[in-house]
């Protein structure tokens, strides 16, 4: 695009400026409630950097100080079993990633580069799935999980998202039917398996694009928030999303214990950021590209 | 010339070896796909037409199911909730879609002009990272009528505050915000993907022909966007019309029932009143209204088309 200058560059800044603004302040406003003595928040409403700052609501959220002590600093006495919860969180999105990205693979793979009887048809159903809205298999899922005995289990949450998402499958097939045929007809001149081909060749090859889907697949398994509401309220299995809405619903009405959230809330979002500063330069790139095909 | 004689076994060769690598492995690759196939049939396959199947009956989870026919769908055209979640779906995607898009398109057109700074997408890309239960209590925080900051503001400008999630006139459209913040820099993302599919002689051409910026904006790049932005918004309807998050986390369908969207709904009919049948019907609905909504927007779309 032509050279952006003059009167143009400074509206660029400008917007540039009110973008990061809009994105970016409200994350601020997260911290500094949170690192705000529960009383002020009533007091100095407008303060932009937080007036006293203090640990107090971490420390009462995480359950690290006695009720007494919290109810003093102004909470309600909740706490927030948080190391739990996160433990939780960890093990269930860990688990669906691991399991769904690898399933997904071997049956993208046959897909892209086996030719079998109905393969086609197979893989047309498994498509047309995507237009499924998610609400008409929850209800049944959850009668099935039921009748299988798994509520509040980690299995019972996992289960739906174990074995496949039509997603999965459709993204590694297309990246895996991009890739240039030679190597594979090489190797199995050389008479390679078609498993070893898949474990030795195809999946090295791939290990950008498997490790996109992993990082999406696990942050929508960390974002999720009603599957496991359903399933897995027992604080055994409850993941940090249900946790945060049951803590919210716990608060009182009429003057909600917004330190103590914004601190619950803030503790919740570090796993993703470490993630996105780890990986963010491929997620970008790479959604771009999961977009359109 | 002599070339082309060598080429020729060679391709004979490959083809042979073709037939050769496509035969034999039925076995092996029924073996790949059978764990997708058994998650396939279990989660995806069974649930739909089960709950097709429960569409039919009385169930309540504690009673056994009972055959009333096409009852449920009777119900349900005659129940004023059920007309409720449709308008009030209807006018949160009305809010949300088009603000989104626009905001998307602005946000896209700042990442191309900036388009080495990756650092600027993964800071506008960061609250579509968040999970809607974040987001949700995060602007329940911000837009407290007390409270929260942004209110402060208004009050301080206007006097008065604004009842974002608490006013039947605002709860919607605070929703659709929330969301819409949450999304528009990931639809962003998308519409600069595609801004950089365009080729740099398609502008020099404009501006040779002495086009302006903004026709310019309107007469190329918007038309050639036009692929993509169809993507983003096909995509991003079927999304907002199966909101349930964010209405969840801040204000449970209500005031007076003024957020209960289609999910939400559905929702409440199933886990909180166990109404099974009735609330799978709900949902087969609202499949039926999103097939015929994406295939209209599709030729809507198409019949733009120029070329």
């Amino acid at each position: 695009m032509a050279a952006v200058h003059g009167s143009g560059k400074i509206l660029l800044r400008l917007t540039i400026l009110v973008i990061l603004i809009i994105t970016l302040f409200p994350f601020y406003w997260v911290v500094r409630t949170a690192l705000t003595p529960s009383k002020v928040i009533f007091t100095s409403p407008s303060a932009f950097w937080p007036p006293n700052p203090t640990f107090d609501n971490y420390l009462r959220v995480l359950g690290l100080v006695d009720a007494e002590t919290s109810v003093r600093m102004g909470g309600s006495g909740q706490s927030l079993n948080f190391f739990l919860f996160l433990r939780n969180s960890l093990i269930v999105s860990t688990i669906i990633t691991i399991f769904q990205v690898f399933f997904s693979a071997l049956a993208a793979y046959a897909f892209a580069r086996l030719k079998f009887p109905l393969r086609n048809q197979l893989f047309g159903i498994y498509v047309s799935a995507l237009a499924v809205p998610g609400i008409v298999m929850l209800i049944p899922n959850f009668v099935l999980i039921q009748q299988l005995k798994l509520q509040n289990t980690f299995l019972g949450i996992v289960a739906p998202s174990l074995f496949m998402t039509p997603f999965a499958v459709f993204f590694l097939r297309q990246f895996f039917l991009g890739i240039n045929k030679e190597l594979e007809e090489a190797a199995l001149i050389e008479g390679a398996g078609r498993i070893r081909i898949l474990f030795q060749i195809i999946l090295p090859l791939s290990s950008g694009s498997i490790t996109t889907l992993s990082i999406i697949t696990f942050i929508n398994s960390w974002n999720d928030y009603l599957w496991p509401l359903l399933v897995g309220k027992s604080e055994q299995v409850r993941v940090l999303t249900v946790a945060l809405g049951i803590f919210r619903s716990q608060t009182p009405q009429g003057a909600p214990d917004w330190s103590g959230l914004m601190a619950g809330t803030s503790l919740a979002i570090i796993p993703i950021i470490i993630l996105f500063v780890s990986f963010g330069k491929k997620i970008i790139n790479s959604l771009g590209y999961m977009g359109f095909r | 010339m002599s070339q082309i004689s060598a080429v020729v076994p060679e391709v004979e060769q490959s083809r042979r070896l073709k037939r050769s690598i496509y035969s034999s492995d039925n076995w092996i690759a029924y073996l790949l796909i059978l764990p997708s196939l058994v998650g396939f049939a279990l989660f995806y396959a069974l649930p739909t037409i089960r709950g097709l199947f429960i569409s039919f009956t009385d169930w309540n989870l504690l009673t056994p199911a009972k055959y009333v026919g096409l009852s449920n769908y009777k119900e349900l055209f005659r129940d004023p909730d059920f007309w409720n979640a449709i308008k009030v779906t209807v006018s949160y995607v009305l809010w949300n879609i088009p603000l989104q898009t626009a905001l998307a398109l602005v946000f896209a057109l700042v990442m191309n002009a900036v388009a080495g700074s990756n650092l600027l997408r993964g800071l506008m890309l960061l609250p579509w990272l968040m999970p809607n239960v974040v987001v949700g209590l995060l602007w329940l925080w911000l837009v407290d009528p007390n409270v929260g900051i942004l209110n402060v503001a208004i009050k301080a400008i206007s006097g008065s505050s604004i009842p974002f999630l608490s006013s039947p006139k605002y709860a919607i459209p605070t929703i659709a915000w929330i969301n819409i913040w949450r999304h528009m820099g990931y639809t962003a993302l998308l519409v600069f993907a595609g801004l950089q599919t365009i080729p740099k002689e398609v502008y020099e051409a404009a501006s040779i022909d002495g086009a302006s910026s903004r026709q310019t904006f309107f007469r190329v790049t918007l038309p050639l966007l036009r692929p993509v932005l169809t993507f983003v918004i096909v995509t991003s309807v079927i999304g907002s019309f199966q909101v349930f998050d964010t209405v969840a986390i801040t204000t449970k369908g209500g005031p007076i029932n003024a957020t209960k969207v289609f999910n939400y709904f559905i929702y409440q009919q199933a886990f909180e009143r166990f109404r099974m049948g009735y609330a799978t019907a709900i949902s087969i609905i609202l499949f039926v209204i999103l097939v015929g909504v994406s295939i209209l927007q599709m030729r809507l779309m198409r019949a733009g088309e120029v070329d």
